[in-house]
């Protein structure tokens, strides 16, 4: 039986985002919270696993209280067991001092049952910053494999891992010994829908709540604000550019006059676009 | 680290920590996989060049990989894009990228010589080692950035980034730590001049590392069919739809436009989420970034997210039917006007003039 551990955030819909055009502030109300949809990908891929060979899978996540709903949700789809792990230690943490946190509480979840692969996603839409599946996997000392986009097998007895791993020109076939982390490429797979009974062992089952101590951290100095070599010096709106578009418009407005004049006006001021189209141009 | 050595970061002509002082100079990590370099690594050794002259410091390419004429040719190309000096890392472990030995390799690099900046591209293989070395070097590391810039008083890196989604920026500086890390995304820091009368020297340093340490192995390496290859981020023309279009039968216009131009197709967001286009066609800040010298875009309105994808282009062509989309505020020529109408009048317009073109080209 393999023990996964599954990385889930919390993380606002960041297409409904919007910012308030005086004050620069994010306006949070009303947007939806959602399961990093990047996460998903990973914990399908280790319900999938769960479903193959046998396994209980773990989701872990650090956050405020109301992200209890995320790891619920989680259940839901199929997980065993969540973890939240929630202290006003935490806050402003960065991602160095959020793998930090993590993989301490990772390491208290390993006192009761080993853990053979942990995943996450490759990045959340919030941070955007891919940095903390990998500050794990260094701090937790497991073997690290970024942008899988398929488990190709897995063997439970021999405890290896084959995957395949985008790369940028390519794909690699990469074998490697459990445990290790894996962050899932996007598409990868695709999310179960939560079953009926798997809805209501989600509603019963009790989120555990871990704060920074049961979490095992006793050095505050490693986490939250304190813990993070970053800071945000500044935050403030992108500059809006001086220039507004020259409006093309002709006499009859008529699409064939529009798009002339379009071209007229566009090759005599940037000749070096007329010679581009030219060198590539299929005419 | 005791809080009297943290110093404040407003005051002026402060004397740096000794403890960080001992840092000097900025690198670049040389990305290459399969003897193709990724260009990003040029980008950001011109970006790294303004860096290093605000500081009066050199500016270092690193290049790791298997012994063999690549990494020389590949430190070669690096002082004729703007570095003064190589550090050299060959070794047949480093034939493939695999974390655990280009982790190594680096951070035993980091700590001989001391940068106080390490700046590496926003792709698979940069990501991967970025976030691995910050975190061994217990360091900070600021993501995605599009804008860099120097604090020269207190030696501190500026590294800007957009934050929720593009909505906003935020400029992170690692004021404590050393090396100051940070990733660029391709295509956002421009490519500079390549000036073969450069030249600089190489400092070699050993893997400290053998086979058996390493724990994952290549099996294989599929290459990428060249046939089906996006080439987006390094196109010079491209065309690109949005939601204005309406069904997803009209995007063929994109289609035919593109094939006349020769040009790359892309699109927003949300048709990518409606399966109109595949996800490699994104532009934007959860997809691509790029700078053609011509774009144009078809009912797109330009919200935030599609706008820090695409701004750096020579010239934006907008064509909208909403006076007051915000792509008007600053693409180059704007056409108010039925994308469904303007494009097939535009591609039969550029046909006729490319065509024109080329029977004078021929006839001279």
């Amino acid at each position: 039986m393999l023990h996964i551990v599954v990385c889930i955030k919390q993380v606002p819909d960041s297409a409904q985002i919007r910012v308030h055009p005086v004050t620069n502030t994010i306006m949070r109300q009303g947007v939806p919270a959602i399961i990093n949809p990047y996460d998903l990908y990973a914990l399908e891929e280790a319900l999938r696993i769960k479903d193959k060979f046998g396994g209980f899978v773990t989701v872990i996540t650090m956050g405020p209280p109301q992200a209890e709903n995320a790891l619920r949700k989680a259940l839901s789809f199929g997980a065993d067991d969540a973890i939240l792990v929630t202290d006003r230690a935490f806050a402003g943490a960065d991602t160095l001092a959020t793998s930090f946190a993590l993989a301490s509480a990772i390491r208290q979840i390993e006192k009761n049952m080993p853990v053979d692969m942990i995943f996450c996603g490759k990045q959340t839409i919030d941070g955007d910053t891919a940095q903390v599946g990998p500050g794990i996997a260094k701090r937790l000392n497991l073997e690290l494999l970024t942008y899988i986009s398929s488990i190709t097998s897995v063997s439970a007895g021999k405890k290896e891992i084959v995957v395949q791993r985008r790369s940028e020109g390519g794909v690699q076939v990469l074998k490697t010994r459990l445990p290790c982390l894996v962050t899932m490429l996007e598409g990868s797979n695709e999310m179960r829908f939560a079953t009926m009974p798997n809805m209501i062992r989600a509603a019963r089952t009790t989120v555990k709540r871990w704060d920074r101590i049961a979490a095992g951290i006793e050095d505050v100095t490693k986490i939250g604000l304190k813990g993070s070599p970053t800071v945000v010096s500044k935050v403030f709106a992108p500059s809006p550019k001086t220039v507004k578009a020259e409006i093309v418009q002709t006499e009859s407005n008529e699409p064939q006059d529009l798009v002339g004049s379009l071209l007229m006006r566009m090759f005599t001021k940037f000749p070096h676009v007329r010679e581009e189209l030219e060198k590539s141009a299929t005419v | 680290m005791s809080e009297e050595t943290k110093k404040p970061a407003g005051k002026k002509k402060l004397e740096l920590d000794p403890r960080l002082a001992e840092y000097r100079g900025i690198w670049v990590f040389i990305e290459h996989e399969r003897g193709t370099l990724h260009t990003v690594s040029w980008e950001l050794l011109g970006e790294g060049r303004k860096l290093a002259d605000k500081l009066g410091v050199p500016l270092a390419g690193v290049v790791m990989g298997e012994p063999g004429e690549d990494t020389r040719r590949f430190c070669q190309e690096a002082f004729y894009h703007g570095a003064d000096h190589c550090y050299l890392m060959e070794d047949p472990l480093l034939k493939d990228y695999r974390n655990q030995p280009f982790t190594k390799g680096m951070t035993d690099l980091v700590n001989a010589y001391k940068p106080e900046i390490l700046l590496l591209g926003a792709t698979t293989l940069g990501r991967d080692l970025a976030g691995s070395v910050a975190t061994t070097l217990k360091t900070g590391l600021t993501a995605d950035c599009t804008e860099l810039n120097i604090d020269v008083e207190i030696r501190s890196l500026l590294a800007t980034r957009p934050t929720f989604g593009g909505s906003l920026l935020c400029t992170i500086q690692t004021l404590n730590y050393r090396p100051q890390m940070a990733t660029v995304r391709p295509r956002v820091m421009a490519m500079p001049k390549r000036d073969t009368t450069r030249s600089g020297d190489i400092t070699e340093h050993k893997l400290s590392m053998i086979e058996s340490d390493i724990i994952t192995k290549v099996l294989e390496f599929i290459p990428d069919q060249n046939t089906n290859k996006i080439n987006l981020e390094y196109a010079d023309i491209i065309v690109s739809g949005g939601k204005g279009l309406k069904k997803q039968e009209n995007f063929q216009l994109i289609w035919e436009l593109a094939k006349v131009l020769g040009a790359e197709v892309g699109a927003t967001r949300p048709l990518v989420q409606s399966g109109w286009v595949e996800a490699g066609r994104q532009v934007g800040q959860t997809g691509k970034t790029v700078r053609p010298k011509l774009y144009i875009a078809a009912g797109i309105s330009g919200a935030i997210q599609h706008r820090v994808g695409m701004d750096a282009s020579d010239v934006i062509v907008a064509i909208n039917n909403d006076p007051n989309a915000p792509i008007f505020d600053f693409a180059t020529y704007g056409i108010v006007g039925n994308a469904m109408t303007i494009l097939p009048a535009l591609t039969e317009a550029f046909r006729r003039e490319l065509a024109n073109r080329r029977a004078e080209a021929v006839a001279v």
